[in-house]
């Protein structure tokens, strides 16, 4: 018994190191279809990115005269995630549906379709982090302090959370293709839901205001911004700093890391709720995969 | 039989066929009570045990479930009923090239479709040259994969996924593509598998090739194994089964036993008389059809067309009024002394009708009634033919 125990153990390994090679060659395809026959090749990855960062510092810093110093800073910091998670979500939405071909004539572990989307969106994450790291040495060095390491919590969350959605939205979109619109819809409602463009505490301070702090939880419970805002906190060093009219603003919750903890730990137990749940309904349904497309 | 491979127990696959189908969730939701959806059994209670090493030989009409079996087999779908046990590495070669991007090279689609097929990199790399030189690309292999001939494509897709070294092998009727010297190829391949121990379960519509390579014969029809055993019974059994089964009944109306009807028909070689289900361009062809005409009729004439891709009739024959014998059968042979330079599968239309008003009594379709093969792969005609540029440049080539 216990040799049959090993050798199906060797199976399954030998199986998972297959499956990880599988995920590899399908990224590197995605990355050299993408960029072939293209001089600027990967730079182009960087211009999505810089625009929002050119529009958003107009609209913010001139025209709605947003006080924020290094909005630059802030902006990235959050945005380069959400836009890991979003283009791989989106990716990951159509990718049993566009290889149908695929799908319908071999058997292969269909859970690598989605899983490549977030692999290739990984490695502009990955690449483009770089390239935002490379440019806060000369320009903002205070980003490589002790609070850095809250990045690896916060990036390891996201992972977990692209993947559980995109396993979820690949495999309903097979059934419903509504799913593809919806999240769509859904996505751009959710990055203004999410502290991107405009810092945490604004919400913070405009609910106390208004006597609804309550709700403030309700805004932090989204995954995301437990991501983001951790995120911020790590590379955006000074959660209070100095406003250019020379008062004090406080750009992201000041006092230790708790919050940020805190709430990266409710998006940690949400992605694994809903890594779980997308286990699940992809087993569930990949089974009729062939016979749906 | 000791210890088999594929084991399917009680194996149906049920599709439902929607005459709306709800890919949204409002049509789901609004479909929902009323949905109109109508069951299909493309296979029903299949028992098949093919043991190691053996070579099977799946074949029937259209539509009687062969691919579905075979992806069922693959794992490809869930069946609906019953049971499949696999044992082995298993490869199937339901369409070669699936999974291909044209816009990668030669050698990056190797090593993507053999991580699909489930090859890891470093066997991959082993087997590369072997691959390579299988397919005959040595010169195109890095070449993006979308400027390839047809032939090329099929070359590179076999030649990874008989390089995944299987110990099943699934083939559905992918022998059918490339020409001729690559189908030899394809065959010699599939003998080494033979002596390697590989099981094999393959689809075809070349009848011949069954008992030629197979140790046995499993003939569908409508989704449940109508013959398995002996391959020469079985390609004969299908034989008849063409010729006669009630599925291959075209547009004719209530056919009563007191119509003339058509009962059998036969494909001969007109210089033996031996069945022949393929036939190549400038060889002499014959068709038999059996006709009963019931007592009392009036004469009939059978009216048959040869017809190409799309239902295009390539050409129309007609017989003289038909007497039947005193058992009310008649038999007419249409031949043709040399078949016309086409290439593919070819479907006969006959009509048994009245020679003079034309109104039809029998009308039925014969789908895959014979192959023409040709030389190459390519078109449905085989034209002899060169091509050259008129005016010519050598100053101008560019080395590549």
């Amino acid at each position: 018994m216990a040799q049959l125990q090993q050798a199906a153990d060797a199976r399954a390994t030998a199986q998972s190191r297959v499956r990880l090679e599988l995920l590899t060659e399908l990224v590197r395809k995605d990355l050299k279809v993408k960029y072939k026959n293209s001089a600027l090749g990967f730079v182009w990855s960087l211009a999505n990115p810089l625009l929002y960062l050119a529009v958003f510092t107009l609209v913010f810093t001139f025209f709605l005269k947003n006080r924020v110093p290094w909005f630059a800073v802030l902006f990235m910091s959050g945005f380069l995630i959400w836009s890991f998670f979003n283009s791989a979500t989106l990716d990951a939405t159509g990718a049993v549906v566009g290889n149908a071909n695929l799908v319908r004539k071999v058997r292969f572990p269909r859970v690598v379709l989605p899983l490549a989307s977030v692999g290739f969106a990984g490695v502009h994450l990955a690449l483009q982090l770089l390239v935002f790291f490379v440019f806060l040495v000369p320009f903002y060095p205070d980003a490589f302090g002790p609070q850095l390491w809250l990045l690896v919590p916060a990036l390891a969350v996201a992972v977990v959370f692209t993947v559980a959605m995109s396993l979820l939205a690949s495999a309903l979109n097979v059934r419903y293709r509504d799913v593809q619109h919806l999240l769509e819809i859904a996505l751009l409602a959710w990055f203004w839901l999410t502290p991107i463009v405009y810092p945490v505490t604004v919400v913070r301070d405009e609910l106390a205001g208004a006597g609804l702090l309550w709700m403030f939880k309700f805004y932090m419970a989204n995954p995301m911004t437990g991501v983001v805002v951790a995120a911020q906190r790590a590379i955006y060093a000074h959660p209070v700093v100095t406003a250019d009219d020379g008062g004090l603003a406080q750009v992201l919750p000041a006092g230790g890391y708790g919050f940020y903890l805190q709430w990266l730990g409710v998006a940690a137990a949400v992605s694994v709720a809903l890594l779980a749940l997308g286990i699940w309904t992809f087993r569930r349904l990949q089974a009729d995969f062939a016979e749906e497309l | 039989m000791a210890d088999p491979t594929i084991v399917a127990a009680g194996v149906g696959k049920r599709f439902l066929l929607h005459h709306k189908r709800a890919t949204s969730l409002k049509e789901r939701l609004l479909l929902h009570r009323q949905s109109s959806s109508e069951a299909f059994w493309a296979l029903r209670d299949v028992d098949l045990e093919i043991g190691a090493g053996h070579t099977v030989g799946l074949i029937g009409p259209n539509g009687s479930g062969k691919s579905t079996l075979l992806k069922v087999l693959s794992g490809i779908l869930a069946p609906t009923t019953g049971t499949v046990t696999v044992r082995g590495r298993i490869a199937s070669l339901l369409e070669l090239g699936a999974g291909f991007d044209g816009e990668l090279t030669g050698r990056e689609n190797i090593f993507l479709n053999a991580a699909i097929l489930g090859l890891s990199r470093r066997e991959t790399q082993r087997y590369f040259d072997d691959i390579v030189a299988f397919a005959e690309l040595e010169q195109f292999i890095d070449n993006q994969v979308k400027h390839y001939s047809s032939g090329q494509y099929v070359r590179l897709g076999f030649a990874v996924a008989v390089h995944v070294d299987p110990d099943i092998l699934l083939v559905d009727e992918v022998l059918a593509v490339g020409d001729e010297s690559f189908q030899r190829k394809c065959l010699a391949k599939i003998g080494e598998f033979q002596q390697r121990g590989c099981t094999i379960l393959f689809v075809t519509h070349a009848l011949d090739l069954v008992p030629r390579i197979c140790s046995r014969g499993v003939v569908l029809d409508h989704g449940r194994v109508l013959h398995d055993g002996d391959p020469v019974e079985a390609a004969e059994r299908l034989r008849s089964l063409l010729g006669t089964g009630a599925d291959q009944s075209g547009g004719g109306a209530d056919v009563g036993a007191d119509r003339p009807r058509v009962t059998a028909v036969r494909l001969v070689d007109p210089a033996s008389g031996d069945a022949k289900g393929h036939f190549r361009g400038g060889e002499a062809m014959a068709v038999d059809f059996d006709v009963a005409v019931p007592a009392g009729a009036p004469p009939v004439a059978v009216r048959m067309a040869v017809t190409g891709p799309a239902d295009v009739p390539m050409w129309v024959m007609t017989s003289e009024p038909l007497y039947p014998g005193p058992d009310g059968m008649a038999t007419v042979r249409f031949t043709v002394k040399e078949l016309p330079q086409v290439k593919g599968i070819y479907a006969l239309a006959v009509a048994v009708r009245d020679p003079v008003s034309n109104v039809t009594y029998d009308a039925r379709r014969y789908s895959e009634a014979f192959l023409a093969v040709g030389d190459t792969d390519t078109g449905v005609l085989e034209v002899g033919w060169t091509a050259e540029q008129l005016k010519h440049h050598p100053e101008n080539q560019i080395e590549r």
